[in-house]
């Protein structure tokens, strides 16, 4: 009888270990999203996203150059990136068995273990030290490395739900395999695919580490990928290492409105197809 | 029903059987093309580190791993701290976040009560979204001076016999870095342990129950032996992801290339260098050791992924009670 | 060149997948205007001779054959045909209904002729309106055309997939088991429907419901393991078969 007790008192008290995990695990999040909106939302005027940054030391400006600088440097990317990720992942769908889809799907998983620093010394090796001068563009394309293995699963999962019988009842129509795949079988799976498209933007909009090597960021607003371009992360980096109050505010407020961009794409994404997915994997 | 006859254009035109296939073909040619770019990139960049850190290779050879000193001015580049530093950190990191992750795992999938499942998992999206950038700016701002005040002379009042937690302490150092990278690594783990218990038949839990077994009595016995090669594969994939963060870590290190035997001391790690010496480097051995410590980041993190996937696609396919069957 | 006398019809007709024979040599004839059932127990090899017949038998994983597939003379296997351009003269409704799920009930029954010319749409329009009266389906649908074709039921979605089939005016239907997700009532409408549409196509129709063979068709035949064994009209096959094998398959001893 006692035996018994003592294993059910084991038991709960198991459990209450593990609501604590809970709390402990949830905590940071809410922390982190609390200082973030204290910290940050009373540096937020219209002059913050309008002014660009001002000599350092001084007061006022904004992080124009760096919001623009992300969604052109994102832009680029996801425009190399998702095109090339649909297609291979449109590739390893329909010719399933053959040995380039192996290959490539191993790859792709190797690529998504890769640290972004590392895309981003590659990025740099390629182009940066070839055209002897840091770029936006550089950055755009170690961000589109991160984006494909992504884009690239998610296309190939969501074309394979896709009842065979549809593909069939088109080819049994006279479609062309062509036709049927894009016209019928993609555009099946277009939802999801648009949807796991957003969720590597999220992610990639966020990342710091490759544009430190590539982008590098920049005092100056401009429109010319070819050149040095300020980013958001970069921005929030570059200040909160800094040494001047100011910046320290201004980068709370650069990461209020990261963290705004990145979490309302991710929500918004998850919230339209509802499915699970699983991180690297 | 009536039967009224179509306009001459839409009869179908006497359509011959002959035809060719270009659209077919085109389309075969550009997926195959983007699906071999892949590969290719791949292979571009193991090649192009390797040609980068060449130089470097050439000059150390493997002696690279074990060298102590890290003098640009000098060029004298020895990675040892940085591997360490890497290691240890990730180690720390594991240390706190597994139990945390299962814990949390396990609570979601066998105990808690339906309707918290959903916004829990949703927390811990959330929270796998968050940029690592962000993670060093609260690190830096609110987590370290609450370690600085109130954590760390604690910890140091109650365990300092250990040189662990002996030292002065500064703020920036190994165990904050470690403390926002088990943070950041918390959400994969729990992600995908989850994964791997949801994977469980729930006969399993069921037979023990009968049995007379408590819930957690079942869970020991009947479930986390089923899904142990999933768990390790969890905390394996969790491990690679911290081998490679780098900016919340490189925010909350201090940047010291140094071994010391405190965990509240600096220290500094292979992504953290490349991050912060790279666009500044000056000579070709700088930029070459950097290229070879980015190398060596590279191996490390996709031997450990792929032992990772391995442990999970094991799962997948059946029971692995252990070793064998 | 032998004159025609059927409209499509096969010789020797043998289908493998890789090393596997599924269908025997296999010589059928197909006269115009027929409804002809196929019929045999599970796995003997009628819905894989049914796939050779508009060339969907090659995309299953080692499909290939022997021997010849005749349509107006012409064999679609030769080397110059284009099974695209085949499979609009010979079309095929599958056992579950498959209407694209993107599309509305207009461009479904419009998805095969848009492929197939240049149709303005008026003439678009009236296509799909015929298509679908000869479906039995225009009634229920006439002032929903725009809306999705997955809202319908199972029976329409059949019916569906019958004018979709149908509005590229082919020469053959061939029908693998287009019943047998179906309920009682839609069996019976799409049954109606056969007898209907054999006046303007040529039907071949495979079929594991015995009754339904009998009720529909003009002919039979009776596969058995890869082989034919025994074809010709109908009543002749369901009262007096010549094989012993046809008759223990028709009275039920096996199935």
């Amino acid at each position: 009888m006692n035996r018994r007790v003592l294993r059910r008192w084991v038991s709960n008290f198991m459990v209450g270990l593990m609501v604590v995990a809970v709390i402990i695990a949830v905590l940071p999040l809410l922390f982190i999203l609390l200082n973030l909106v204290i910290k940050g939302a009373g540096s937020l005027s219209l002059g913050f996203f309008t002014r660009v940054p001002v000599p350092a030391g001084e007061t006022g400006g904004g992080v124009a150059n760096a919001i623009v600088g992300t969604l052109l440097i994102v832009g680029a990317a996801s425009l190399i990136g998702v095109p090339l990720g649909v297609a291979a992942g449109i590739y390893c769908a329909e010719y399933p068995g053959s040995r380039l889809a192996t290959v490539t799907r191993f790859v792709a998983d190797v690529m998504n273990g890769t640290p972004s620093i590392v895309v981003g010394v590659f990025a740099w090796t390629l182009i940066v030290a070839r055209q002897k001068h840091f770029s936006g563009l550089a950055g755009s394309c170690a961000l589109a490395m991160l984006m494909i293995p992504m884009v690239m699963r998610t296309t190939e999962e969501l074309i394979k739900l896709v009842p065979n019988s549809l593909r069939e009842a088109a080819l049994a129509l006279g479609y062309a395999r062509w036709r049927t795949s894009l016209g019928i079988v993609l555009r099946t799976a277009l939802p999801g695919i648009v949807t796991g498209s957003l969720l590597s933007v999220a992610r990639v909009a966020g990342e710091t580490a490759p544009l430190l090597l590539t982008a590098l960021g920049s005092q100056y607003f401009s429109l010319n990928l070819n050149q040095p371009m300020a980013a958001l992360p970069l921005t929030v980096f570059q200040y909160a290492i800094g040494p001047y109050e100011e910046w320290h505010r201004f980068a709370w407020a650069a990461a209020l409105v990261l963290i705004l961009v990145v979490l309302t794409l991710s929500v918004l994404a998850r919230l339209a197809t509802r499915r699970r997915f699983t991180f690297n994997d | 029903m009536a039967t009224t006859s179509l306009p001459e254009s839409a009869q179908a035109a006497p359509v011959t059987l002959h035809g060719s296939r270009a659209g077919d073909r085109l389309f075969k040619i550009v997926l195959t093309l983007a699906a071999i770019a892949i590969p290719l990139l791949m292979g571009f960049l193991v090649s192009e580190l390797y040609t980068g850190a060449h130089l470097a290779i050439s000059r150390y050879g493997v002696r690279f791993v074990a060298g102590s000193t890290w003098d640009p001015v000098a060029e004298e580049f020895g990675a040892f701290p940085l591997v360490i530093g890497t290691l240890l950190s990730s180690f720390i990191a594991l240390l706190i976040a597994v139990p945390l992750s299962l814990g949390v795992a396990i609570y979601i999938t066998e105990f808690s009560p339906k309707f918290i499942r959903q916004p829990i998992a949703f927390v811990i999206e959330l929270l796998a979204a968050i940029p690592s950038v962000v993670y060093g700016l609260w690190g830096i701002f609110v987590l370290i001076p609450i370690l600085r005040k109130a954590v760390f002379p604690f910890l140091r009042s109650v365990l300092g016999f250990l040189p662990l937690f002996q030292g002065p302490i500064y703020g920036p150092s190994m165990l904050s870095a470690s403390i926002i990278l088990a943070i950041m690594v918390m959400p994969f783990i729990m992600s995908v342990a989850r994964e791997v218990l949801l994977a469980v038949p729930g006969s399993q839990r069921e037979a023990a129950l009968a049995l007379g077994a408590t819930r957690w009595e079942a869970v020991m016995s009947a479930i986390l032996p089923y899904a142990r090669s999933g768990i390790i594969g969890a905390i394996i994939l969790g491990l690679g992801r911290a081998l490679g963060e780098t900016m919340a870590v490189t925010m909350l290190i201090g940047n010291r290339n140094e071994i010391s035997a405190s965990l509240f001391a600096p220290g500094y790690t292979m992504a953290a260098v490349i991050a912060n010496e790279f666009s500044e480097a000056a000579t070709d051995m700088h930029f070459s050791a950097l290229a070879y410590v980015a190398f060596l980041l590279f191996l490390v993190t996709v031997l450990v992924n792929a032992a990772a996937r391995l442990l999970i696609w094991r799962v997948s396919r059946g029971p692995t009670g252990g070793k064998g069957r | 060149m032998t004159e025609p006398t059927s409209l499509l019809a096969t010789e020797r007709l043998t289908a493998m997948y890789g090393k596997f024979t599924a269908v025997k040599d296999v010589s059928l004839q197909f006269a115009p205007n027929t409804v002809n059932a196929l019929i045999g127990p599970s796995g003997c090899g009628k819905s894989t001779y049914l796939r050779t017949l508009n060339r969907m038998h090659e995309l299953s994983p080692g499909g290939w054959i022997t021997g010849r597939v005749l349509l107006d003379g012409e064999d679609i296997y030769g080397p110059r045909v284009s099974p695209m351009q085949l499979r609009r003269k010979v079309g095929m409704v599958f056992q579950k209904p498959t209407p694209f799920p993107t599309m509305s009930i207009h461009d479904n029954v419009a998805a095969g002729l848009r492929v197939n010319g240049k149709l303005h749409r008026g003439e678009l329009a009236e296509v799909v309106e015929q298509s679908l009266r000869r479906a039995a389906l225009w009634d229920e649908v006439k002032d929903r055309l725009k809306t999705s074709a997955v809202a319908l039921s199972g029976g329409q979605q059949q019916r569906l997939c019958i004018a979709r089939t149908i509005a590229p005016r082919p020469e053959v239907i061939l029908m693998d088991e287009p019943t047998a997700s179906l309920d009682p009532g839609g069996t019976q409408h799409i049954e109606e429907l056969v007898f209907e549409l054999k006046k303007e196509f040529t039907i071949v129709i495979v079929t594991h419901n015995m009754q339904q063979a009998a009720r529909v068709s003009d002919t039979t035949t009776f596969f058995y393991m890869g082989n034919m064994v025994e074809t010709g009209p109908t009543r002749q096959i369901f009262t007096t078969p010549k094989e012993e094998r046809t008759e223990a398959y028709i009275t039920g001893r096996f199935g």
